[in-house]
């Protein structure tokens, strides 16, 4: 099973197996990592599922569709390496990526 | 002081239809919602976007499906409070006694809590600093325009809300625009008249900038602006205005002593009675096993906790189940029959 590796604010580290096919989101959520609220389920519709991905990882995602980043603009703290997590859906080929959680979503 | 059989907090799709369900066997209800229109998600996250899974309806936006819903409510008379936010709920004898952030009063056996992911709020910026100039220099809304009248704003945002006080403020005031991105996600008409204004010297534009600093004592005397490359901007500004949405807060529900647990309240399956006797919960806020966030569960969650609520408010009267097919009672209260 792909590992995610969640970094929250605090800077503790989370290693998670992720099952393919959820989403990075589902996989914070389902284990409990503080600061994914995910507050609309999965929508692309609030932003609290925002994370901050490492850059060689970045450019190795899926493109953003029409929306994401619409959403970044009201996230916490928007940076260049971006993403909300609902939109990443796991696979082999995220293997071993690693986010960085914002230090609030609200 | 407002007595009712019924109140619900939260007027999204699970709300209205739990007012159809209570008003349909004979009880009476009020709604209170924070926001200033019916709908709650569905209106104001994506009021646009189709939804496929409500049961029988192939495929409606958030719009239309909150429009139907309200269609529905047609034969019922139902006062909504919008605009409030329910802060107090106490106890007082067999009744709970609510309280609003504008001080209206409602007593009633019976508070249902549709409330979502909680209230909408806007969201703010996330330097500390800004919260001690809130409400005198930065604002999240325009409540009167008049105060910016010949003084220098800087409206942060990129959606409609920040373009449409940059052109409606640039009339009468100096404005910067600041935005984190080249891109707009506004309405292009608007896009094309706050480049103009851009072009005709009347907003200054910075994109790719964001708040890194505000300098000021009691109110906001500059701000420093930092673009993605590093380099810091220091521009005067009188006022401060941000627009980045909305966002869902539990608020003050957190304090009326229900079971919560992940921003969600405990129910049992038979009444979404919370732990507290006389207070449901409904729709996205309520968690028991097996619980889906899908609107279709909240109007099963509602029509049940309905039922509940008549044991309490008619403690004298038996609830009798019946079809709307049949029933000559429930057809007279539909305004289908005399």
């Amino acid at each position: 099973m792909p590992k995610i590796t969640y970094i929250t604010s605090d800077e503790k580290v989370h290693e998670i197996d992720v099952e393919n096919g959820l989403t990075v989101m589902e996989g914070a959520v389902q284990n409990d990592i503080p600061g994914i609220d995910a507050d609309c389920g999965g929508g692309m519709a609030c932003a609290t599922c925002h994370v901050y991905v490492t850059e060689d990882w970045f450019n190795k995602l899926p493109k953003k569709e029409d929306g994401e980043e619409d959403m970044i603009d009201v996230a916490f703290e928007p940076k260049k390496n971006s993403r909300l997590s609902c939109q990443l859906i796991v696979s082999d080929e995220l293997d071993g990526l690693t986010v960085n959680i914002p230090s609030k979503q609200a | 002081m407002i007595k009712t059989d019924a109140l619900i907090i939260g007027a999204g799709p699970t709300g209205l239809f739990t007012a159809h369900q209570l008003n349909l066997i004979g009880l009476n209800c009020e709604v209170v919602d924070n926001l200033d229109k019916i709908g709650g998600q569905c209106i104001e996250l994506y009021p646009d976007k189709p939804i496929y899974d409500i049961p029988a309806v192939p495929e409606c936006t958030g719009e239309e499906l909150t429009n139907n819903l309200i269609n529905q409510l047609k034969p019922f008379d139902i006062n909504f409070h919008l605009n409030e936010r329910v802060d107090e709920v106490k106890r007082e004898n067999d009744n709970w006694f609510v309280k609003t952030n504008n001080n209206k009063i409602f007593l009633t056996p019976n508070v249902i809590i549709a409330g979502g992911v909680g209230s909408f709020e806007p969201r703010k910026f996330s330097l500390k600093e800004c919260e001690k100039f809130e409400n005198k220099s930065i604002f999240y809304a325009v409540k009167d325009k008049e105060i910016f009248a010949d003084k220098t704003i800087s409206i942060f945002g990129g959606g409609d809300s920040a373009l449409d006080w940059a052109v409606e403020l640039s009339k009468n005031s100096k404005v910067n625009l600041v935005h984190r991105r080249d891109e707009f996600r506004g309405a292009q008409s608007t896009v094309n008249k706050m480049n103009e204004l851009v072009k005709s010297e009347k907003i200054n534009l910075f994109t790719k900038y964001q708040l890194s600093n505000v300098n000021g004592n009691d109110q906001i005397e500059s701000i420093d602006i930092k673009h993605d490359e590093g380099e810091i901007k220091n521009i005067k500004t009188d006022y401060v205005l941000g627009f980045f949405g909305l966002i869902m807060q539990l608020g003050p529900i957190a304090n009326w002593g229900l079971n919560i647990d992940k921003k969600t309240i405990s129910v049992d399956t038979e009444k979404f009675e919370t732990n507290q006797k006389g207070i449901y919960a409904i729709g996205d806020i309520c968690s028991y096993p097996g619980k889906l966030k899908l609107i279709l569960s909240g109007f099963h969650e509602g029509a049940l906790a309905a039922r509940a609520c008549f044991k309490l408010a008619r403690p004298n009267e038996k609830y009798r189940f019946e079809f709307t097919t049949t029933s000559s009672n429930l057809l007279k209260r539909l305004g289908k029959k005399e």
